[in-house]
């Protein structure tokens, strides 16, 4: 064990270290600047533990409904060996329904090494013949650390290239979906193609054989029918690649955070709060929905215009403190240079507000 | 965001409670609003788990649907509400008011007043959307039939939904966006989704600050979710095994049983949120009407009243998507009746005129100079022109010959003349036409005196003019050609 990885465990505490998906990196990358999260889905911890230890715990609970929904959804597109999934995406990319096609099964049993040899081997052995890999694993290089993804992915090769394919049981009604569940499985699906390009290119093939349009295969209507749609994830891809190089390496993120630092969901609360304090975030109003920790972050960064949300923040020119702004705007102190034009801007609403609310306007 | 917006959201913060940020109410609030809060089943595809309905706050009836996967099950729901909202809608075609058109030598009748719906937040209004959708292309007949109410349902519904989009519009509204019209919160705009917490800002409870009241109306346990996704841990802990048993009762006794009992705990995650919603209802109630209001709900009222005359004359559901040129038309509409909408409130509200003056598109000033008798006599015909000076210390945007409007005479228009900046005020000279009858005199009160505030603006609550179409058997091939004949369900 490197020096980095036994500090990663003593961060972590003594439990496994957490597993990624495409999911937790897709909000890793949401939010690039926050060396909290950087560092402590780095070390795998396990977030809604220690969220809930702290005393904000998570709400991200899955309904059984859902998941047994989604589960049965999944198991009836790929019921008769993966013919019906092979048929839809064929014909919704353009090309020829092959006769036949190989399934292989890639998931299995928990043995890292092996699986990702297997998911190496298969996907990069030769033949261009039409098929498909179920529960490939794959991995990706997040903050100079290679995690692996979970994998919950179909590959199909047909007509020579990769498309990666997401089954979703969201409804697309109409031709449409709703727009943050695509979003989100458009990114989702951009780290798949990102890792599987890595794959490729390790082994020294072409990464463009895997293509930029992911297909996704919801229900139709209100029915069970499987319907597939095409999704171009380039944008995804030049954000998830930007956002990826911005991260930080993570040795260097250690750095700056003090040498006693635990994030152990076992120890006591009110020291772990502590720790936390001095590991730095950055918390915007997304954090709700992507990350574990965000009730405690939130609280903590009350009295901030950062709770507001970027657009409030933006439309205050960026004063970071709630106070700050309303003695700007009070004019009860001179302000910096660089915040005279913003200033000037608090100062002239106040006056309005103030002018429209005691009906002194025409 | 207008800074002037996210100032009051920043002093919401500092204060622990919500500020106003309007003075009047922009929207109509109906004598008896039917609210309705729906609730669906996770993970399927707007699957109804129940509703609360109903026209006031003593009123609610509970519909729920024991097995929401079971397809007769849902349209029997489909049909009990589809019983209770065409009821409804039944209630305002009594009356019937006279409207004059054609410069007054004639009238049409319209409906002396309309429905309106109101849901707990923007994915009630979807809800509302998909279940008209999934019911208005049934039929009576053929392999699956339904209850003729079904299909009539579904069109009602699309009609709201699609009322809904339209600004300005009152028909179908989500209570968290009327109340952020006319409160800011300190908190973000997601957490303003949350019915709960948005009201725990404007009226927190006694002994609590708004932002107390806000998280701890976070808690599900504490408060349920406002729906229609309900909390996942009632979904497993609660919710699945009582279905269960339903789903597993062997025997007529057993199932009444099991039937009362998912009532029971399906009403006490909605009734929380319907005392919120009445309680919103309320809270807007208590400010007075802005007084283009009227004038907007009157073209609900005409849309009510096309709609059910289309319904009678048997016309057909809406279609699935519209073609080129409705889609069009269309936008087009929404972007007029968004200009309007945005101008009309300014109108209506020195607080939201305050935005615009920030924004350099308003100010607000004294008249000094006022000279009512002067009269223009270069033309062939002399004309009524007066001219006024306001003096106001904000920024002018102007140039010298733009034209100006002002709420408080809003028929007449204000040329600029002449824009002289000096220490710290401008002066304006502004020559009035339009408003003043049509004499050479102006009548008293049509032009501002001097010693009166007035605010001058660019913004302009006119006529726009409508574009023109291609009729849809002329959709130009670029644009896919005329579409084929209606599709059938
Ligand atoms: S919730 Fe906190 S730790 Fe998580 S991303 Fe946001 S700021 Fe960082």
């Amino acid at each position: 064990m490197t020096s980095n990885e036994a500090r990663l465990a003593a961060i972590r505490g003594g439990g496994p270290a957490r597993r990624h998906n495409a999911r937790t990196i897709a909000a890793l990358t949401g939010n690039p600047g926050c060396t909290r999260r950087a560092v402590l889905d780095g070390a795998g911890v396990d977030k809604p533990a220690l969220a809930e230890r702290i005393g904000f715990p998570a709400r991200f609970g899955q309904s059984r409904f859902a998941i047994t929904r989604g589960n049965a959804f999944e198991a009836q597109v790929k019921a008769d060996g993966g013919t019906e999934l092979l048929r839809l995406v064929a014909e919704r990319l353009g090309v020829p329904v092959p006769d036949s096609a190989t399934w292989t099964d890639l998931g299995g049993a928990d043995d890292l090494p092996d699986r990702r040899d297997r998911s190496r081997a298969a996907l990069t052995a030769d033949g261009s013949g039409a098929a498909l890999f179920d529960h490939p694993l794959l991995a990706l290089d997040v903050g100079g650390r290679r995690v692996h993804l979970e994998p919950d992915l179909v590959a199909a090769r047909l007509a020579g290239r990769f498309h990666v394919v997401e089954i979703k049981s969201f409804p697309v009604i109409d031709g449409q979906a709703d727009p943050a569940k695509v979003s989100a499985a458009a990114i989702q699906s951009a780290v798949y193609v990102l890792a599987l390009r890595d794959l490729l290119a390790a082994a020294g093939r072409d990464a463009e054989l895997v293509s930029h349009e992911v297909v996704l295969v919801c229900p139709r209507d209100f029915a069970n029918q499987p319907v597939a749609s095409l999704v171009d994830v380039r944008k995804q891809l030049l954000v998830l690649r930007r956002q990826l190089d911005r991260m930080a390496r993570l040795d260097t993120l250690l750095a700056t955070v003090p040498a006693d630092f635990t994030a152990d969901p076992t120890a006591d609360p009110a020291a772990l709060r502590a720790a936390l304090s001095r590991v730095e975030a950055r918390y915007a109003p997304e954090c709700l929905a992507a990350c574990e920790l965000a009730y405690f972050c939130r609280h903590e960064a009350g009295g901030h215009t950062a709770v507001l949300g970027r657009p409030v923040r933006e439309a205050l020119g960026g004063v970071a403190s709630v106070a700050e702004v309303l003695a700007l705007a009070a004019g009860e102190h001179a302000p910096d240079p660089e915040r005279e034009e913003a200033a000037a801007l608090l100062r002239a609403a106040a006056r309005l507000r103030a002018d429209a609310l005691t009906g002194d306007a025409a | 965001m207008s800074t002037l917006r996210a100032l009051a959201k920043a002093q919401a913060l500092a204060a622990g409670r919500a500020q106003p940020v309007a003075t009047v109410r922009h929207l109509h609030l109906a004598q008896r609003p039917l609210v309705l809060v729906p609730l669906t089943l996770a993970g399927e595809a707007n699957a109804p788990l129940a509703v609360l309905v109903g026209a006031a706050p003593k009123r609610a009836r509970l519909l729920i649907v024991p097995q929401p996967r079971n397809r007769d099950q849902r349209f029997a729901f489909a049909a009990e509400l589809a019983g209770i909202l065409l009821d409804h809608l039944d209630g305002f075609r009594a009356v019937t008011e006279a409207v004059p058109v054609d410069r007054g030598r004639d009238v049409r009748h319209r409906y002396a007043d309309a429905p309106q719906l109101l849901v707990p937040n923007p994915a009630g209004v979807t809800f509302l959307r998909l279940f008209g959708r999934s019911t208005r292309f049934r039929r009576p007949d053929g392999e699956y039939p339904v209850h003729p109410s079904v299909p009539l349902l579904g069109r009602w519904l699309t009609f709201f939904a699609e009322r809904a989009e339209q600004p300005g519009s009152s028909a179908l509204l989500a209570m968290t966006d009327a109340l952020t019209l006319h409160w800011a919160t300190g908190q973000s705009a997601v957490e303003d989704l949350h019915l709960p917490a948005l009201l725990g800002w404007i009226d927190p409870p006694p002994g609590l600050t708004g932002a107390r009241a806000a998280a701890r109306a976070e808690d599900p346990s504490v408060c349920p979710p406002a729906g229609p996704a309900t909390d996942p841990g009632f979904d497993n802990d609660v919710l699945a095994p009582a279905m269960a048993r339903y789903a597993e009762a062997t025997d007529e006794a057993a199932r009444v049983e099991a039937y009362a009992e998912l009532e029971g705990l399906l009403r006490d995650q909605l009734a929380p949120t319907w005392e919120l919603m009445w309680r919103g209802v309320g809270l807007l109630r208590s400010l007075p009407a802005g007084a283009r209001v009227a004038v907007r709900w009157d073209g609900d009222k005409d849309a009510f009243t096309g709609y059910a005359e289309h319904v009678d004359a048997g016309g057909g559901p809406q279609p699935r998507r519209d073609g080129a040129v409705a889609a069009a038309q269309r936008l087009h509409r929404l972007e007029r009746a968004a200009a309007s909408y945005a101008v009309q409130r300014a109108y209506d509200d020195p607080l939201v005129m305050a935005e615009h003056r920030l924004a350099g598109e308003a100010f607000v000033g004294m008249v000094t100079l006022a000279d009512p008798k002067r009269v223009d006599d270069s033309g062939k015909r002399p004309v009524l022109r007066p001219r006024v000076q306001v003096v106001t210390t904000e920024p002018v945007a102007v140039p010298v010959g733009a034209t100006l409007w002002s709420p408080a005479r809003p028929g007449q228009k204000a040329r600029v003349v002449f824009v002289t900046p000096g220490d710290g005020k401008t002066e304006v000279v502004v020559e009035l036409s339009g408003g003043m009858g049509r004499g050479l005199t102006a009548p008293p009160g049509t032009v501002p005196e001097v010693g009166e505030r007035v605010c001058l603006t660019t913004l302009s609550d006119g006529y726009l003019p409508v574009a023109t179409f291609p009729a849809v058997d002329e959709t130009p091939w670029t644009h896919g050609g005329p579409p084929a004949e209606v599709d059938p369900a």
